[in-house]
Order: C-alpha cells, then structure tokens, then sequence
C-alpha cells in the first residue's frame, strides 16, 4: 500500500482548531461572526478531508507524522479507508448540525452561546483526530480532548441535574480512559509499537492469557464511551444536554469515536485471526448481544423522547461491535457501513426532536399525538430515520443491516442473525407508535396548522433525511462509504484469516 | 561487651545528646525549649565529627616553620602524628550554619510572641484557630 | 574561555548580586526588581551554556572550585542529569521572577520589598547550587542556604506563617542534620567527600553496617526536605501560609531538587546495585511511594482551599517521582527524571494561578470561585491547562512522564504501583474538575435563566500583564515540553540514566 505523505491531515485538524479559538475570540462582540467562522471552518474542514478521499480510493494512505516522541511512539495522522469514513461523517455533519445549532440556539434565546460553539468546535477537533490518528497514541489523546470538551457541552443548562450528568459522564469516560491507557502501555511493552495495522499486530507478541486481558481492559475502555451494557449508564443521562449537542456528539460523534476505537482495537490491533484463536469473538458477540437485546426492551419503555432514542443508539452502537466481532468479510462490511449510515438516520431523529422542542416544548411522546399536522416536514423527515433504522429499504438502514445479517450467516452463528431480527422488530415496536400517533391521532396539546421551526432547524433535518434515503439508494455516491468499507474488509481480513 | 561502649564512649556521648535535643523538639510544649532542642541536636553532630578527628597522640596540625607551597614539598609527614584538620574544618562551617539556623528561628520567635503574646505551642495554636 | 566558569558562575552570580541587590535597595528601592531580573536572565544564559556544553561534549563537565583538584578541593560535577535540572530551575525561577513583581506588591508591605528580592536570590543560589555541586559537603551548605532563605522568605506571609516557618525551621533541621549524619558516616568510612571519589571507594564497603545506617540516615534527610510522605507534614502550612510569589517559587523547585539529590545520591553515589540487589530499598520506597499518594490524594479531597489542596498535590507528586525511582529500570528513572521537570511547571503554573486568583478576588476557596470564568478567563484557561496535565491529557507534559512511569511499573511488574499510578490520575481528575466546575459552571436553579439571550457575560478584570505574561508562558511550556519530551528525553535524559540499567 502506497504511502503519500501530506500535511492536509494536518490542515483539516487546524481548520477546527483555529475556528474554535476564533469563535472565542470574537463569539461576545459579534454573533454572526461567530457563526460565521462555526460554518467556514466546517466547510474547509470538510473541505480537506474530501480532498483526501481520492488518494484513498486508489488504495492509498495519507500519512503525516507530527512529532517522534521516541522509539516507536509516534504523534502521527494515518488516514486509511476506515478512517475516511469517520471523518467524512464527522465533518459534513459538523456543517449540518452548526446550521441547525444556530437555529435552534436563537430560537430559543440559550444562554452561553460561545462556550457552546467553542467547545463544540474543540468537540470535533478531537473526533476528526480520533478519526485520522494512525496509532493508539494519537487516538488517545484526541480521545481525552473529545472528552475535556464535551464536558462543557454536556453541562450546558447549568442545572444541578446537568451538573450531575456531566459528573457522571467524565466518571464514566475518564475511568475507561484509565483501562486504556493500561491496556495501551502492555501493548507497547510487549509490541514496541502501537501502530494500526489492517488486520492487527499484537500477534505472538504475548501469551494468551495477557493478550485476553488487554483486549478485555481495552474493550471495557473504549466501551465506556461506545455506550456498552453495563457502563452505558451516561448516555440516557447526558440527553439533559440541548438537542444540537445530543444530536451531533452523543449519536454521532462521541459515541461513534467510541464504537471508532472499539473497532480499531477489534480489527486493527487485535485482528480477526487473533480473536479466533483465542476464542475471544464469541464472549465480546454475546455482551454485545445482550446490549442489543436489552437496550431494545429498555427503550420501549421510555416516554421522554429522547431517551428512547438514547437507547436506541446503545441498541445501535452493539450492533457495530457485533458486525466487527462476527469476523466476517460481510459483517465487518456491515459495521463499517452502519457507522455513516446509523449516523444520518440518527442525527435526522435528534434534530426532529430538537425541532418539536423549540416549537412546542414538548419532550413526552405521549404529548406529541397529532403533532404531524404541525409539523409535517419534520415528522416525514423523522418517519425516514425510524424506518431506516428499523431496515425498511429503500432507507440506508437496510442496506448496513443486510450484511450485518450476512455476517451472521458467513460466521456461521444463527443466533446472531437472530438477535439482529429481532433487535429490528424491537425497533419497529418502538418508533412505528411514535409515527402513528404523530400523524393519525388527533391532536390533544399541539396547534392545529401548520406552523414548523424556523429555517436553520428544518433545513438541515431534511438534508440529513434526504441523505438517508439517497444513500439507501446509491450507497458509493458521493462520499464512496460503500467502496471503503470494502476495502477496509479486505484489508482486514487480507491479512490471513 | 564493656569494651565496646568504653573504647566508643564519643559515640555513645553524641548519640545520647542527639537523643535528648530530638526529645526536646518532639516533646515540649514551649517553643524556646523546642529551639533549644533544636541547637543540642546540631552540636550533638558537631561533637561528633570533632571527635572522629582526634588521634591518639597526634598534636595541632601545622607545619611549623614554612610557608605555603615553598618548603613543605621535601618534608615528609607522618599523617598519625597529627590530628585531621578537615572534620574541624567543616564543623567551622557547621556551627556557622547553625548559629544562622538559630538566629533565625529566634527571629521569628520575636514575632510569635509579638503576635501572639505566648510561646507555648499549643496556645499558639488555639491563637491560629479564632 | 567564559563558557568554562559557568558552573561556578551560575552558583557565585546570585549570591553577590543578592548583596548588592540590598545594598542598592538603601539607595533607590525601584532598582530592586530589574536587578533580580537581569541576574536570572544572567543565569538562565548559564544554565543554557552548561547543558549546551554537556550535550556537546557528551562527558562531564568537571569544575575544580579555586583550582584545588578533588578529592582536597571541591569540585563541581555537571553530567546530563543536573543540566537538565539547572535549565528547568533557571526557566521557572525566572518565569516566577517576572510574575512575582505585581503579587509581591499587593501583598507584602513595601518596606519588606527588598528583603523579599534579597532572598528569592539566595534562595536561587542555594537551588543552582545543590543541582551543580559534586561535593557532599559543599551540597549540605547549598542545602542550607536554601533552606534558610525559605524559613525567611516563608515567614513574610500571612497570619500563621510565623508559626508554619518556625515549624519548618526544626523540622528542616531535622532533615540537615540527618543528612550530615549521613555524610559523616560515609566520611568516617572512605575518608572522601567527593561523590565521584565516593563512587569508586563505596562499593567495596557494601557490606558495612555503618554504611547502611548512613544510606538510611541519607533517605530520611533528604526525605523530609523532599516532602515524601511520611516527612512531609511541614509542607502543607508552610506553602500554604506563605505569600503567593513565595509558594510559587518554592513549591515547584524545592521540592524537586530534593528529589534530584536522592537520585544523586542512590544511583551515583551508592552504586545502583547497592539499593537494587543488596538491601531491599526499592520495595520500601514503593509501598511509601503508594501510601503517600494515596493519603495525599485522599488529604486533597477534602481540602476547600485551593492552595492546600495543591500542597497535597505536590505530596503525591513526589509520590510518583518515587516510584519511579523504585522500578529501578530505565524506563522507570526516565519516568522519573522527566515527571521532575514537567512537575517543576506544572506545579509553577498551579501555583502562579492560585496566587493570580487570590490577588483579583481574596480568596482561595473554591466554592467562591462562581463567577470567575466571566472576570478572569485567560487565568482559568492556565488552570485548566496546568489541571489537564496533572490529569495526564496528551499532550501535555503530564502525560509522557506518567506514561515512562506506568511502562516502567509494568517491566518493573509492580503491580500495586501500576493500580496506585492509574487511580491517583482519576482522583486528580476529580480534584480538579472540581475546581473547573465551580469556576466555568453557575449552577442555577431547574428553569430559572436558562433562556436569558446569552447576553456578553465576560468582563475582563485580569491581573496585571506581568502576570499573565509569566503563567502564559508557563502553560505553553507545558504544552512544549510535552510536544518534545521525545527529544528531550533522546538527548538528555537517555545519558542520565545510569549506564547499567
């Protein structure tokens, strides 16, 4: 695999990083600046990372290193087709959901607004870094500013139930930092380096009982924050944050940075041959399993809006790692592809949320009966995303969930292929209701007329929506996810299964 | 087992000197007493680097008659004969650094009883605590 | 030519010139501040020329005071390890030197100004002096001298420091004293004072008894002036009570060049093998190492005023410096000498903003810190850098000297150590977010202001620019010197390790 070494890595990185601290800068003076730059520097951004896709396409990796620390250990950017596909995510959605944040922060006249925009900024500085980094060094440490930002964001009502979520989300992820950084420190005592490789590279470099408990460790790490049952605790608790910040972070960005890393140590690190011959796959599918299952149940449960759909994402995450830890050409395919796909499906769910809370202050789907004669736009835009997530073609939902399924049956396990249908029938008991009483039920709290959430909100949900269904349709169109999740499996499983 | 506590009786001078001033700055209440403590500590030490400088036997260590480089370089010393000036050298240094340990802390005894009107630890204490 | 009398230089300049600096002061106060200036500038430039002369040369640099060879005469020794340790001083006492003016202004009283300068460069001598010095004796003196000008400099603070500083007083003596008892030994039984000398001559006494007691007596002495735990019960008062310029200087470099003497001390004095293979010492200092972190982050818990709590911190800090000593392997002591230069800023920049906070509001307890966010924010973004670090976020310097540490427990396969290293980091975390949330946060009640327009909540009431010149370059410090560990630790520190690990 060619090597082409380019600063732009680098320069999309800066592109946040500076904006951030010009949002800070300029953010009391002048709010449209301050919006202004939000959205300059995700376009550059997204920009740049586009920029790379071609190189990637034909086979390449863009490398950039940073700074040598010393033998081994490098700061260094890595982008290969695994990568590509987060960070594309990440950064068209930063501009969708800036263009939705600044919505939805006016309309409802929040407070703080800069430190919002700061740490957001700072937010996907660290997820794109997780994204790029070429070694679990740079990972973490993009991993622990992802999590210092997202603190604030977390925090952001400044009520003592906020101040409690955000407690617990940095316990929760500071504590999985801790396992990582343990398990990161036995790998680079026992390897001498700590370099992804497509397929792994901790192979013979341990014996079976130590390379088990670092896999455990580092799942248990990196699961904190991929939301894992039982340490999945912070999320439902974080949904206290503003919409825009659950919409983006919590089922977008940092939860996907942590099934990112989970997948990254699954595939990257440990490999598919590894875990078959330490027969570690078979007890992470079943934890994972149970996840899918229960979070399923759990969120059938819940009347808050978005706590269902918190639960839903936990439900999804598992499914990721499932994919991944069915070792399978199709499952891996599946996984990866979910990642974007979930991504569009979810955040068009958050942001609907967020829309029929400014307009109407609404939270409980019990109050929400009739609301599709108020806001139909955004109740057809949140139809898509549930159906696309139950796998209803031709949403993008479907197509991720195939070879989830395939996975399943190359992997030789029909079990799994059952918790997979299942978890979809669980979905549709949950959302189909939601949908029905939005539209068939009549109207009990809600206005009777049209009347939908101003332009910056609506907009970038249908652009998400929208999104969904053309890449259920055209799954390699524009941002070619189908074409590198291939090629992510085939380097994967390349590598001697 | 006499033998050993007699023909070593500087160490066993020295070590009960350090074990009382350690006392005294452990144990008393007042804090004159415990600088006191504080001074037997430091000239237990002093005593006993002087007293591994003396031999028995040896006198003053000075070459009588010469000056400087010129003229000592053909005399032949016996090093027994004389005593070894450098722990007495050093303990000159010692006894400096303690004169200005004391020195201070005496200083700063001044403005505790200038501010708090006693020098009995723990009164100073309950002085702290309002 | 010049370059050769460095050494002796770096030692001798703040010593006179801290005479002068009071003599001018009869004549014109106002002179006081740039003279302190002009000579730390004066020996920062030393310190840069030494560690350039050592890295070229590779050896090193042997300094024969008066021209007396050793072992009769004393002798200044600067190898890797001490010219590492004199650069890192000279920065942070110069950094401190420059933030010192507007705090020592607001809070001691003009008379004493000159007194408080005279002594910040007494102070400096007797630090430079302990790093550069090959002479066990010549290093009780220094040893000394620094920790007179400490009592002093102490004692200016406010209520109470009177009393703290008397309480240092004898304790410290306490530790002076073992410490010479410890070089009174080893003089009784190799009749040298030169460490070299003493190399060479103490390996064939290993198996003396006496020389066992003046290691241990050695270990307590420097210990108590270290701060590890248990010797360490002076150090919360007399920092906390001290003025604010006073605990910034004192509480990043005093403590850690006691810590450099211990490493002198057990790996050049006393051949490696003798505290490795001979008598069980690295285990001992492990579990102390472990308890005193663990008592220190639990202390820090539960202390309500910032500068205390960062006092613990100092406490478990030494604690990590410890075990990096007791992995006994190279990467362990890489850890080690590293966590000593990056704790010498990060604490810097802790304290600098401790005082910088205590200047702008009079207070030091957290739970007032509500509205800082709005009237001092470039400090707090100090914090959070200095905080971040102590947590160990890449890439702060925090980070790499915790990783060295942790990578050396685990070849060390020390596990208790390892457990202690990754949970006192998740303690500090909370310690410090702590600190971050009463200051970023305004918890308000369930549905009061939440929606109030966002309207310009920052109005800037900052320190004066000297101030935040001084902690700015501080926390870019730390974020450089976590950037370039790598090469600091290819250049420099791979040699200061001793050469049989």
């Amino acid at each position: 695999m060619e090597t082409v070494h380019s600063a732009t890595p680098l320069l999309a990185m800066l592109a946040s990083l500076i904006g951030a601290f010009l949002i800070l800068f300029t953010g009391e003076r002048n709010r449209n600046l301050r919006e202004f730059w939000t959205l300059a520097a995700a376009v550059i951004k997204f920009g740049l990372i586009a920029s790379m896709l071609p190189y990637i396409l034909h086979g390449k990796i863009v490398e950039y290193t940073m700074v040598e620390i010393y033998k081994g250990l490098f700061l260094q950017f890595r982008v290969d087709t695994f990568g590509m596909i987060f960070a594309l995510l990440a950064s068209f959605l930063w501009i969708v959901v800036s263009l939705y944040s600044i919505g939805y922060m006016r309309d409802l006249n929040e407070h703080a607004q800069t430190r919002y925009f700061f740490c957001f900024a700072l937010a996907i500085f660290g997820a794109v870094g997780v994204a790029l980094a070429g070694n679990l060094l740079t990972l973490y440490m993009f991993y622990e500013i992802l999590t210092v930002a997202t603190f604030a964001l977390v925090a952001h009502k400044e009520t003592p139930e906020a101040i409690k979520a955000g407690r617990k989300y940095l316990a929760y992820l500071l504590t999985g930092a801790a396992f990582v950084l343990f398990s990161m420190a036995v790998t680079y005592y026992l390897t001498g380096t700590l370099d992804f490789k497509p397929g792994g590279f901790v192979a013979g470099h341990g014996s079976r009982e130590i390379l088990s408990l670092v896999f455990v460790t580092f799942m248990i790490g990196f699961g904190s924050k991929a939301a894992i049952m039982p340490i999945h605790e912070w999320l439902p608790s974080a949904m206290i944050a503003p919409t825009p910040v659950s919409a983006l972070l919590h089922a977008v960005a940092v939860v996907k940075a942590g099934v990112f890393c989970c997948l990254r140590v699954i595939l990257y690190v440990f490999g598919p041959k590894v875990l078959s011959d330490l027969g570690l796959w078979i007890p992470l599918a079943f934890v994972v399993s149970f996840t899918v299952i229960v979070a399923n149940i759990i969120a059938l449960t819940q009347d808050h809006l978005k706590r269902r759909l918190a639960f839903s994402t936990i439900n999804n995450l598992s499914i990721i790692i499932l994919g991944a830890a069915l070792v399978s050409h199709d499952g891996i395919r599946g996984a990866m592809l979910h990642i974007p796909f979930h991504g569009f499906m979810k955040i068009t769910l958050f942001m609907c949320a967020g829309a029929i809370y400014v307009k109407t202050h609404k939270e409980f789907i019990s109050e929400m009966e009739g609301i599709g004669k108020q806001m139909p736009i955004t109740m057809a835009a949140f139809t898509i995303g549930a159906l696309g997530l139950t796998g209803i073609p031709p949403v993008c939902g479907f197509i991720s969930k195939w070879y989830l399924c395939l996975g399943a049956l190359e992997a030789k396990e029909i079990i799994f292929l059952l918790v997979f249908l299942a978890s979809a029938l669980l979905d549709a008991a949950y959302f189909l209701p939601i949908i029905y009483g939005a539209f068939f039920k009549k109207p009990k709290f809600v206005k009777d007329h049209f009347d939908e959430a101003s332009f910056f909100v609506v907009f970038p949900i249908v652009i998400t929506a929208i999104g969904s269904i053309f890449f259920g349709l055209f799954p390699d169109a524009f941002m070619h996810f189908f074409k590198l999740a291939v090629a992510s499996a085939k380097n994967i499983m390349g590598m001697g299964v | 087992m006499w033998e050993l506590i007699l023909s070593k009786y500087n160490y066993w001078i020295y070590a009960l000197l350090l074990i009382i001033g350690f006392y005294a700055m452990m144990a008393k209440n007042n804090l004159l007493k415990k600088l006191i403590g504080m001074n037997i500590f430091q000239w237990a030490l002093i005593f006993y680097f002087i007293s591994i400088a003396a031999k028995k036997g040896g006198t003053v260590p000075i070459i009588p008659g010469v000056h400087g480089h010129h003229g000592a370089e053909h005399l032949v010393v016996h090093a027994a004969d004389y005593i070894n000036p450098l722990p007495h050298v050093l303990m000159l240094t010692a006894i400096v650094v303690g004169v200005a340990t004391t020195g201070i802390a005496l200083a700063l005894l001044i403005n505790i009883y200038r501010r708090y009107g006693t020098l009995e630890e723990d009164e100073v204490i309950e002085e702290l605590k309002r | 030519m010049i370059q050769e009398q460095f050494p002796a230089l770096i030692v001798v300049t703040p010593l006179i010139m801290s005479f002068i600096l009071f003599t001018v002061s009869w004549w014109n106060k106002r002179l006081c501040f740039p003279i302190l200036l002009a000579t730390l500038s004066a020996c920062l430039v030393f310190a840069i020329g030494i560690l350039d002369m050592v890295i070229k040369h590779g050896q090193p640099i042997h300094y024969h005071l008066g021209g007396w060879d050793p072992p009769w005469g004393i002798e200044y020794v600067i190898d890797h390890l001490n010219a590492l340790v004199l650069v890192a001083v000279a920065v942070v006492a110069w950094l401190v030197a420059l933030y010192a003016k507007s705090v020592v202004e607001k809070e001691l009283h003009e008379s004493k100004l000159p007194q408080f300068y005279t002594l910040f460069l007494l102070q400096v001598t007797g630090l430079f002096g302990i790093t550069a010095t090959g002479d066990m004796f010549n290093l009780y003196v220094l040893l000394e001298i620094a920790s007179f000008s400490a009592y002093a400099i102490i004692a200016m603070g406010e209520r109470g420091a009177d009393f703290a500083a008397f309480r240092y007083v004898i304790f410290g003596t306490i530790g002076a004293c073992a410490y010479l008892l410890g070089v009174g030994y080893l003089y009784i039984l190799t009749g040298s004072l030169n460490m070299a000398d003493l190399a060479q001559l103490i390996p064939k006494l290993f198996y003396n008894k006496a020389l066992l007691v003046g290691f241990a007596f050695f270990l307590v002495g420097v210990g108590i002036k270290m701060g590890i735990f248990p010797l360490h019960t002076w150090l919360p008062d007399a920092y906390t009570l001290a003025p604010s310029a006073v605990s910034a200087l004192l509480a990043p470099l005093f403590t850690k060049v006691g810590a450099y003497v211990i490493i002198r001390i057990m790996f050049t004095v006393f051949d490696p093998s003798f505290s490795i293979k001979l008598y069980p010492v690295m285990d001992i200092l492990g579990w102390i190492a472990a308890i005193g972190i663990a008592f220190a982050c639990i202390m820090a818990l539960a202390q309500s005023d910032l500068k205390r709590m960062l006092c613990y911190l100092i406490v478990a800090e030494m604690g990590y410096i410890v075990i990096g000593i007791a992995s006994a392997n190279r990467l362990g002591l890489t850890g080690a000498i590293l966590h000593i230069v990056n704790d010498m800023f990060m604490m810097a920049c802790l304290f600098t903003v401790v005082g910088a906070i205590m200047y702008q509001t009079g207070t030091r307890n957290i739970y007032q810190f509500r509205y800082l966010h709005r009237t001092m924010p470039v400090t707090l973004g100090v914090f959070v850098v200095g905080a971040l670090s102590v947590v160990g976020v890449p890439p702060m310097c925090g980070f790499f000297s915790k990783w060295y540490l942790i990578l050396g427990t685990i070849e060390a396969k020390k596990w208790l150590l390892l457990f202690v290293l990754l949970a006192s980091s998740l303690v500090n975390a909370i310690l410090f977010f702590r600190v971050i949330e009463n200051a970023y946060l305004e918890p308000r009640g369930e549905h009061a202001f939440a929606h109030d327009g966002g309207h310009p909540s920052i109005s800037l009431d900052e320190v004066p620019w000297s101030m935040l010149i001084s902690m700015l370059m501080i926390a870019a410090g730390i974020i450089l010197l976590g950037i370039f560990s790598g090469v600091i630790i290819k250049h420099v520190i791979q040699f200061a390790v001793p050469a049989s690990f």
